[in-house]
């Protein structure tokens, strides 16, 4: 299965394994079986697309800053925070555990979104 | 205040709003620049094609500073591909101004992704000018990956806190306030506790009569809180400056030139120096608007602030870069 994806894709799944592995053999074996999921957001016009998102646990969620304007992307709860990214940089994290992900931009803090994860 | 003649403007965007009338007045305002004089908490301002017939207590003062702000080094969108080059015709215009300023307050983002080159490069184009002076409060893109570390070591270095502090030049008192850290989420700028106690402290002890120049990046009114334009806390600063019969505060932000006036308050926003941005609410999002090569200079600009003792009155310039 892993000859097939990208290497991002097998970094991206090795960090999850690495870091599911912490958490415990159980989460591990789950990651394991599961295929790599991925979702995208994009920033456009001080906005996050979709605002809400809803993903299953595992998926890698990466953001886009599609405007002239540099944006970041950071947790309410300090779960995640990116770099400033400026036009077309992008940030991913990859959600290992279910809840609610409430997020922000720290530079224009009226940009909020929202990753639930099932 | 006196009546109101054809070229005077009393701008309230609070209260009268915008329509696409009042956009072009303003736009045409930004382009010819405005002359503005602060008498009795009430700032007047004329087209400076009316300068000539002000007389010159009108114009020149003891004190006289101009103000600069979002320099946003490092911006290379159709917007502005040369940030460097408007800021290098703004300094051609503060070295130009027929009464030389004391100094220059730059109220923040005066690069756009806090790098060191950045910075470096206003620095060498801000040597250039007449007065050698700076005073400086961070915009939210000085404070982007370093929570300000690298502002306060080469801007802060005698402030407090995050980068606030005051100073006295010929009787006026100048405060500089920082409303660009830790902002919340869904929130707007932010002063803080820490920071407002520092302030009812600095102000206790004046004179009432003591004119008051307060500058901070993101405006201390509600310009539009839609985008995120004003400060959270800003009215509880405002309570403790209320005892002082002048209280001129000037901001960034907003990339455009607005006033208004509450009591004995006048507020003011400067131009960028490197792209405008839309009138509130004009456009999806506050963004760079791009406008034709040829009008750039006429929407930046920099800000000549005088000073007359005795007339207290704080007279406010807005200069468009051509």
């Amino acid at each position: 299965m892993r000859r097939s994806v990208s290497i991002a894709s097998l970094a991206t799944a090795l960090v999850l394994g690495m870091g599911a592995l912490g958490a415990g053999q159980q989460r591990f074996e789950l990651s394991a079986q599961q295929k790599p999921e991925t979702a995208e957001v994009k920033i456009d016009n001080f906005s996050f697309g979709p605002a809400a998102l809803t993903v299953p646990v595992g998926t890698t969620v990466s953001w886009t800053n599609r405007d002239d304007i540099p944006h970041t992307v950071v947790s309410t709860d300090g779960v995640f925070k990116s770099k400033v990214l400026d036009t077309d940089e992008k940030f991913s994290f990859t959600f290992s555990k279910a809840g609610s992900y409430p997020y922000f931009c720290s530079i224009h803090p009226k940009m909020t979104g929202k990753v639930i994860v099932q | 205040m006196g009546g109101k003649r054809q070229d005077e403007i009393l701008h309230d965007h609070n209260h009268d709003g915008i329509d696409r009338r009042g956009f072009l007045k303003c736009m045409a305002w930004a382009g010819t620049g405005a002359f503005c004089v602060m008498q009795g908490g009430v700032l007047k301002s004329y087209s400076l094609s009316r300068l000539p017939g002000l007389g010159s207590k009108e114009a020149m003062g003891e004190l006289s500073f101009v103000q600069i702000s979002d320099s946003h080094m490092g911006f290379n969108k159709p917007a502005n591909p040369d940030v460097a080059g408007t800021l290098k015709a703004a300094v051609d215009k503060i070295n130009g101004l027929s009464a030389a300023p004391e100094f220059m307050l730059h109220t923040g983002d005066i690069s756009h992704l806090s790098k060191p080159e950045e910075f470096d490069t206003v620095d060498q184009i801000l040597k250039n000018a007449k007065p050698k002076d700076v005073f400086y409060v961070p915009g939210e893109h000085e404070v982007l990956n370093d929570d300000g570390k690298q502002f306060l070591e080469r801007y802060g270095k005698s402030s407090k806190g995050a980068g606030w502090y005051s100073f006295d030049k010929k009787g006026v008192h100048f405060i500089g306030l920082v409303n660009v850290m830790n902002l919340k989420a869904g929130g707007l700028g932010t002063l803080g506790h820490e920071q407002l106690e520092w302030l009812e402290d600095d102000v206790k002890h004046l004179k009432h009569s003591t004119p008051i120049v307060v500058f901070a990046h993101i405006p201390l009114w509600s310009v539009y809180p839609e985008w995120g334009w004003g400060t959270e806390d800003s009215a509880q600063a405002l309570a403790y400056l209320k005892k002082f019969g002048s209280v001129t505060v000037l901001n960034g932000h907003i990339h455009q030139t607005m006033q208004k006036i509450e009591g004995n308050v006048t507020f003011h926003t400067a131009a960028s120096t490197a792209f405008p941005q839309p009138q509130p609410g004009k456009a999806d999002s506050p963004g760079p608007m791009k406008v034709p090569a040829d009008q750039l200079k006429s929407v930046l600009g920099i800000t000549d602030v005088n000073y007359v003792q005795g007339q207290h009155a704080l007279a406010v310039v807005d200069s468009p870069l051509a």
